[in-house]
């Protein structure tokens, strides 16, 4: 066995290795990139936690972040690959088990966790630096087979090359540089010698990805594997009382029927016929405390504010009240987001086989340790005995930061005794999100004898998430409430505050958290300000960034673009928006039409500004990407709750932008040194208060109340 | 009893019940997971596979609605990525998360086996039935374009 420095045996990698997104032989997959090739190719050396090499040359780079779609599974490799000097189109690519102190995300705290837009920000120079890591040891390597002096060689091309000559490939050096110590201080490339990072790189995922083999959590097979299907409360929180499965237990195919905290589980010989009979089985609730929510009075005690609130200053400057109280003209209002459901194409489902006092976990999640910690606490095991792969995501947007459905695969496992895929049907996941939180935003300015603002309150009242997650006291500020609250117009006075409300439902980060609530109602009221000072929305906007050079930029640029002082097609309409989310500065500008009360979106021009880029074509798909998103919540999202029941079951009654709706987008990146910003999230944030702000240059309305559905815009 | 179908070229024998969903019979009784799960309810199209050269949402389709007849998958388009639409699905990077994407290769697979030279309306209203979380729809169409194109020209 192949011990490393630190501590990651070989045995560790490979237990680690059926992780690889392929699946490998484990899983009785035959993928591209999979790990199984590596293992049954050679021995594996792993000189760092990052790079294993095997002695046949197979080079596998390690991802710690999931791949959902974002392009860590590219991007990660590329920041590697970049200082260790190997062909990206060689190596193979490994998702990275839990291991908070090797793969944790220092962006987010430390916990092994994707999400925030953080992969590359937190990346950028750990994953350089383990690259170069590697390649110091390689030469080292190298220099002590040849007793040559080190400065003498180079790494090119997955090759050591000496003098006279001399070469050896990375294989052939693996064992020896991996029982070196791995070096503290390593020399980085100069951004501008860079050959892999921030050129346009074609994902490694996507071969897999058209012809049906990559694998994803609802595609994990184990020998011996059952289907389950669980009933859940239709109220969520809501507990088993009691149940009869006699009918259920004589449908086809049904091998047990389980009760675990979350709900009754039907184990069967298939997935169909663990869900249909389901058909078969009474279940009689608790419903608890979420009987009587209902989403309507949510917003009612958001609006009227409840004991139980928390009021927490964000920012103040000057005297934001009084120069309102003293102005002659006042601009104010009052924003309202709905809930909205997370809805990944796939389904929440996880493999789990519990055996011998472990736990195996195969499935799509955002957050490794967690998942490990937290189903080790649960069902009394060592963490080290609750191993987690992590196959491709079907989309994460948020929703697989929580781990409910890994912890119901654990405890139907367990109670069966074997191993299970736990797969939920669409009306499942629906109606049991973690919802994106319902919020209000008040929003007061002064205007004066210019126009400007002279003073601006806002107000944001909304749950915190991050008290449920990671347990943070209610009066402390919730840094995930605050993004984007604070616009960067320059106003000489405001006041800044936000409202912890406990509104009575489970809620979840939803791509770009906080930044879709508070730019929609930042953009939308600047847009308010600049009408009712008389100005364009373009021109007033730069007025008050005289000082916020990347924020006047991106603007311009989108203006320019989006033909902002020309005349728009007979009948189309512009808006714009505007807003710095992950270090990434954006702004949109969308072209409607009005069509039978709601808007038609024709086309977005973006321009972003996000520092160093790593794969810029895959910087433009989460452009587009945020976009369609942002989009299809701003048109259609609205999860309601009646009698504590989700209304939304399926994607009749909680619609998604179709091709036929999907509008052409024109991207323009910014060419920068700064640091990298994140991008799969702030397009996201945009579209809506874009779409709004076209909405009133072309009915006069304002949308204050999300989404644009027909009824809001005649009621606004 | 069982049911016999052709899928993706070869006879196959399947034991599920007739009113099992075509999906789950490929997916869990044969073991082709390319086709996949997203609603159950003939709204997304991530199921969509070929009954006799027609897509159809394979979640509300019976077995016994295939019984005798020839089904093609995702894995039919080509192992080694050469069809068209494979080809030109790499060369615009159309995945993301990639779940849709068997669906939607299938919506398209058919469209360009009827219209090899499809407008935008054509696609349109072909892959309107396939929604795409991650929203790839614009890749999606250019791809459409290059595979048509090639497919013209061959």
């Amino acid at each position: 066995m192949t011990t490393t420095q630190n501590g990651l045996s070989r045995r560790d990698f490979l237990q680690s290795s059926a992780a690889v997104t392929g699946g490998g032989l484990l899983l009785g997959v035959a993928l591209p990139g999979a790990i199984g090739d590596a293992e049954a190719a050679g021995v594996l050396y792993t000189p760092n936690a990052w790079v294993h090499i095997a002695d046949d040359n197979t080079v596998t780079l390690l991802s710690a972040r999931s791949e959902m779609g974002q392009g860590v599974y590219t991007s990660m490799p590329m920041l590697i690959a970049e200082e260790l000097n190997v062909d990206l189109r060689k190596i193979k690519v490994a998702i990275a088990p839990p291991n908070t102190k090797l793969y944790g995300n220092a962006l987010l705290g430390g916990p092994q966790l994707t999400g925030g837009s953080t992969s590359v920000r937190d990346g950028w120079e750990k994953l350089r630096v383990a690259g170069a890591q590697v390649r110091e040891m390689l030469i080292s390597a190298a220099a002590d087979k040849w007793k040559v002096d080190r400065s003498t060689l180079r790494a090119e091309n997955g090759m050591v090359l000496g003098p006279n000559g001399k070469k050896a490939t990375y294989g052939s050096l693996a064992e020896d540089a991996s029982k070196l110590p791995i070096p503290e201080k390593v020399a980085l490339k100069d951004p501008k010698d860079f050959t892999i990072v921030g050129k346009r790189t074609k994902r490694l995922d996507t071969p897999a990805k058209v012809n049906g083999t990559a694998e994803f959590g609802i595609d994990v097979k184990l020998p011996g594997m059952v289907y389950a299907s669980l009933e859940q409360c239709p109220v969520i929180g809501g507990t088993v009382k009691s149940f009869d499965a006699t009918r259920a237990k004589a449908m086809p195919g049904v091998i047990e029927v389980v009760q675990i905290p979350d709900g009754v589980a039907i184990v069967a010989d298939t997935w169909w016929h663990a869900k249909k009979a389901r058909e078969g089985l009474t279940v009689v609730w608790d419903e608890g405390a979420g009987a009587g929510v209902n989403d309507k009075a949510m917003i009612d005690g958001i609006r009227a504010g409840a004991p139980a609130d928390k009021l927490i200053p964000l920012k103040a400057v000057g005297d934001a009240d009084g120069t309102i109280k003293a102005a002659t003209k006042v601009v104010k209002a009052e924003y309202v987001q709905p809930l909205l459901s997370h809805s990944p194409l796939e389904p929440m489902n996880f493999t789990a086989h519990f055996h011998d006092n472990k736990v195996d976990l195969i499935g799509p999640t955002q957050w490794q340790d967690a998942s490990q910690a937290t189903i080790a606490k649960i069902l009394d095991l060592k963490p080290e005995d609750v191993t987690v792969k992590t196959t491709f995501l079907g989309g994460g947007f948020g929703r697989r930061i929580d781990i409910d459905f890994i912890i119901q695969a654990a405890q139907i496992s367990k109670a069966v005794n074997r191993p299970v895929k736990l797969l939920w049907t669409r009306e499942d996941d629906m109606t049991h999100d973690f919802y994106r939180p319902q919020s209000i935003h008040e929003v007061v300015a002064a205007l004066g004898p210019d126009g400007k603002p002279t003073a601006m309150t806002y107000r944001m009242t909304s749950q915190s998430i991050t008290g449920r997650v990671f347990g943070l006291p209610l009066e402390v500020q919730d840094p995930l409430m605050t993004e984007a609250a604070i616009a960067a117009y320059e106003i000489p006075a405001t006041k800044h505050e936000m409202v912890k409300h406990e509104a009575g439902v489970r809620v979840g980060y939803w791509r770009s958290v906080s930044h879709a609530l508070n730019a929609f109602a930042n953009e939308t009221f600047i847009d308010e300000c600049a009408a009712a000072a008389g100005k364009d929305p373009l021109a007033y906007r730069l007025s008050l960034l005289t000082n916020h050079p990347r924020f006047a930029n991106v603007l311009r640029i989108a203006a320019d673009k989006a033909g902002w002082s020309t005349p728009a097609p007979a009948g189309h309409f512009r808006g714009i928006a505007l807003m710095e989310g992950y270090d990434t500065y954006m702004a949109q500008v969308a072209e409607v039409s009005m069509k039978g009360g709601v808007p038609v979106v024709h086309k977005v021009t973006v321009a972003a500004d996000l520092g160093h880029m790593v794969n810029p074509d895959t910087v433009e798909a989460q452009i587009q990407s945020g976009i369609i998103f942002g989009l299809t919540a701003a048109l259609y999202g609205e999860i309601t709750i009646d009698k504590g029941r989700v209304q939304q079951t399926n994607f009749d009654k909680y619609k998604m932008v179709r091709m036929n709706e999907a509008p052409q987008i024109d991207i323009t990146l910014v060419a920068s040194t700064e640091k990298p910003g994140g991008i799969g999230e702030p397009a996201t944030a945009l579209i809506g208060p874009a779409v709004g702000n076209a909405v009133f240059a072309a009915t006069g309305k304002r949308l204050r109340r999300m989404p644009m559905t027909a009824e809001n815009i005649a009621a606004a | 009893m069982t049911t016999k179908f052709n899928l993706n070229g070869k006879a196959v024998d399947v034991k599920a019940e007739p009113d099992t969903p075509l999906l789950w019979v490929i997916r869990d009784e044969v073991g082709l997971t390319g086709t996949k799960f997203g609603c159950g309810a003939s709204l997304c199209g991530a199921c969509t596979v070929h009954l006799d050269g027609v897509p159809v949402r394979s979640c509300q389709t019976p077995l016994s609605a295939a019984a005798g007849r020839k089904v093609s998958t995702i894995e039919s388009l080509s192992h080694n990525n050469s069809h068209p639409l494979q080809k030109a699905w790499i060369a615009h990077d159309v995945p993301q998360c990639g779940y849709c994407q068997s669906g939607q290769l299938m919506s398209a697979a058919a469209l360009l086996a009827k219209n090899k030279n499809p407008s935008d309306a054509d696609i349109d209203a072909a892959m309107s039935g396939n929604i795409c979380r991650c929203g790839t729809y614009g890749r999606i169409k250019a791809a459409i374009k290059t595979a048509a194109a090639e497919m013209r020209a061959a």
